[in-house]
């Protein structure tokens, strides 16, 4: 009862949070909706007894992705984008994405084998129950570092490759820029800048 | 105690119940925290005041104890203004989710080992979680203040906040490989047997960067650029008065009393002594001094926060870019090279901490 009542707040929350991110004409705004959304799916995965997932889902995407996401976004002062810009041009590959999107969503988790199907014959709380001692975080890092070994180490190398690309395509050395250079400014010694110079003290005549 | 309450709540509804119970519980954490948060003020105007050769507040109640009490009662009858064009409603979120996040990490926070309000699995990360949330009462303050310099100030101190979190949260990948767990409680337990076998021995490097990175999470000297008085006036919260200016103010005290306990319960053994395990102490009179008690949880906790203190009043700020030098350059790299340094103390099983 209790969490049927979580689950449709949030899950209410979280889909009217995204309808408000893609409506708002101010970027900013967008932003904060987009935060709030991910909020709430965090929420239902900790009904879900992921709690692994949810803290995760608010420690990078709300707590790093967003923070940067926003920085760009107040940064550009776009303000308020024009009303209607293309946005009837765009319209039918928009709906073709989201269909493509969806039905390909539905593919993977509609199957049997994926464990979705049990929610439609069980309710929410009986069908996520685990045993005294279940550690959510535990089972899932032992799940990728012996199962999904290989596809978890090859996703953290094109992870790895995206960053070094990204920082190697935007970074532009500009040859006239000077800059400071902290570790010579920290070894710096007095007595390579000051000299002291002793003059013999003279008789005053 | 605890009993009581649920024999005087019986009748209600048993959810309705839980809820009041987990309310009280709540409230018994929070005002102690919030006395301590208002004292701790008082407690840093005096010390600065003696390190810096004066007396401090001595006006207020005797030798100025009713300071804070003060201070609290002005705050709360000025007017808090709202600036023109402004968002009202995120310029009044900011300070709220500010505070929020700063009380809700402690949920988790265990005081012995039984008293904790949430004893969560993964307790660690929830408490990086709310830390890294707490960012935004920054940025929503800058941005719905409609002024240059508060926005300016929130774009610098979050760009501070989220990169030193990356340092910290290395330095807690090596806590909890040397405890294998995420649990705060079980982290504390996995350190008894003494002052040797805590884990501020073999993994002082990491305490090190967690302690200073806390400092400059909390935005404090040396690291308070983000109120850099000389150039922004006063930071990101420059439009705010009266009380949504003292809940950041109470909001920062809160998280630095947050990062000490913490420091105090991942590195320094939490509530245990550090005389545990040695007889001549056991067998005298003095025994009670090498039980684990929550005064020795919050005796680490306070020593920490002299040094917060003690930090403000004999560092000079630091310049921004070596800021971001300290954190990127120096502390990541630290904190990446002592996680394999553990990796191979647990391959030798080197010590009573990695000898499981």
């Amino acid at each position: 009862m209790t969490e049927a009542i979580i689950f449709y707040l949030f899950s209410t929350v979280a889909v009217v949070s995204a309808l408000m991110m893609i409506s708002v004409r101010n970027p900013v705004r967008a932003a904060f909706y987009l935060v709030l959304s991910f909020f709430a799916s965090a929420i239902i995965w900790l009904l879900l007894q992921a709690e692994f997932l949810a803290i995760v889902l608010v420690l990078v995407y709300v707590g790093a992705v967003m923070v940067l996401f926003l920085f760009v976004v107040m940064m550009l002062d776009l303000n308020i984008v024009e009303k209607e810009s293309g946005f009837t041009r765009y319209f039918p590959i928009g709906i073709m994405l989201a269909a493509i999107t969806f039905f390909s969503i539905y593919y993977v988790l509609g199957q049997k084998e994926s464990g979705m199907d049990v929610f439609q014959s069980q309710p929410l709380s009986t069908a996520a129950s685990h045993v005294e001692g279940y550690s959510n975080t535990k089972e899932l890092g032992k799940l990728l570092y012996s199962e999904y070994v290989y596809a978890f180490e090859i996703a953290a190398m094109l992870l790895l490759v995206a960053i070094v690309a990204a920082i190697s395509l935007t970074y532009r050395r500009r040859p006239k820029t000077r800059h400071q250079n902290p570790d010579l400014q920290v070894s710096a010694r007095h007595e390579d800048r000051i000299r002291i110079v002793k003059i013999p003290v003279e008789e005053r005549k | 105690m605890l009993d009581l309450l649920y024999s005087l709540t019986s009748f209600l509804p048993e959810s309705l119940q839980t809820i009041i119970i987990i309310l009280v519980k709540i409230a018994v954490l929070l005002i102690p925290l919030l006395l301590g948060v208002a004292y701790l003020t008082y407690a840093e105007r005096k010390i600065i005041g003696y390190m810096q050769v004066r007396i401090g507040p001595n006006r207020v109640g005797p030798r100025g104890w009713l300071q804070p009490i003060a201070d609290a009662v002005k705050l709360m009858f000025k007017e808090i203004v709202i600036p023109n064009f402004a968002n009202k409603f995120l310029f009044l979120l900011a300070p709220v989710l500010s505070i929020g996040t700063a009380l809700a990490a402690w949920a988790v926070v265990p005081f012995n080992a039984e008293l904790v309000l949430a004893d969560v699995n993964a307790g660690l990360l929830y408490i990086l979680a709310m830390t890294s949330v707490g960012v935004y009462g920054v940025i929503i303050a800058g941005w719905a203040s409609n002024s240059k310099y508060a926005m300016l100030s929130a774009l610098r101190a979050s760009a501070q906040i989220v990169s030193y979190e990356i340092a910290m949260g290395f330095a807690l990948v090596g806590v909890l490989m040397a405890s294998r767990s995420l649990n705060l409680g079980d982290i504390v337990i996995g350190q008894s047997g003494g002052i040797y076998h805590w884990y501020l021995l073999p993994l002082f490097p990491l305490f090190v960067v967690y302690f200073i990175s806390g400092v400059a999470e909390t935005n404090r000297a040396p690291f308070d650029v983000a109120e850099g008085e000389s150039e922004i006036v006063a930071g990101f919260h420059v439009e705010y008065s009266g009380m949504a200016f003292s809940i950041f103010f109470l909001a920062e005290y809160a998280n630095m009393i947050l990062i000490s306990m913490l420091a105090s319960l991942m590195f320094l053994g939490g509530w245990l002594s550090p005389f545990e395990g040695i007889e001549i102490i056991q067998n005298s009179s003095l025994a009670f001094i090498g039980t684990a008690s929550i005064g020795w949880l919050l005796a680490k906790a306070a020593f920490l926060l002299l040094l917060f203190l003690w930090f403000r009043a004999t560092f000079p700020r630091y310049r921004y870019d070596q800021i971001m030098r300290l954190g990127w350059k120096v502390f990541i790299p630290i904190t990446i090279v002592w996680i394999f340094v553990i990796g191979l103390m647990y391959y030798w099983q080197i010590g009573p901490w990695f000898t499981h």
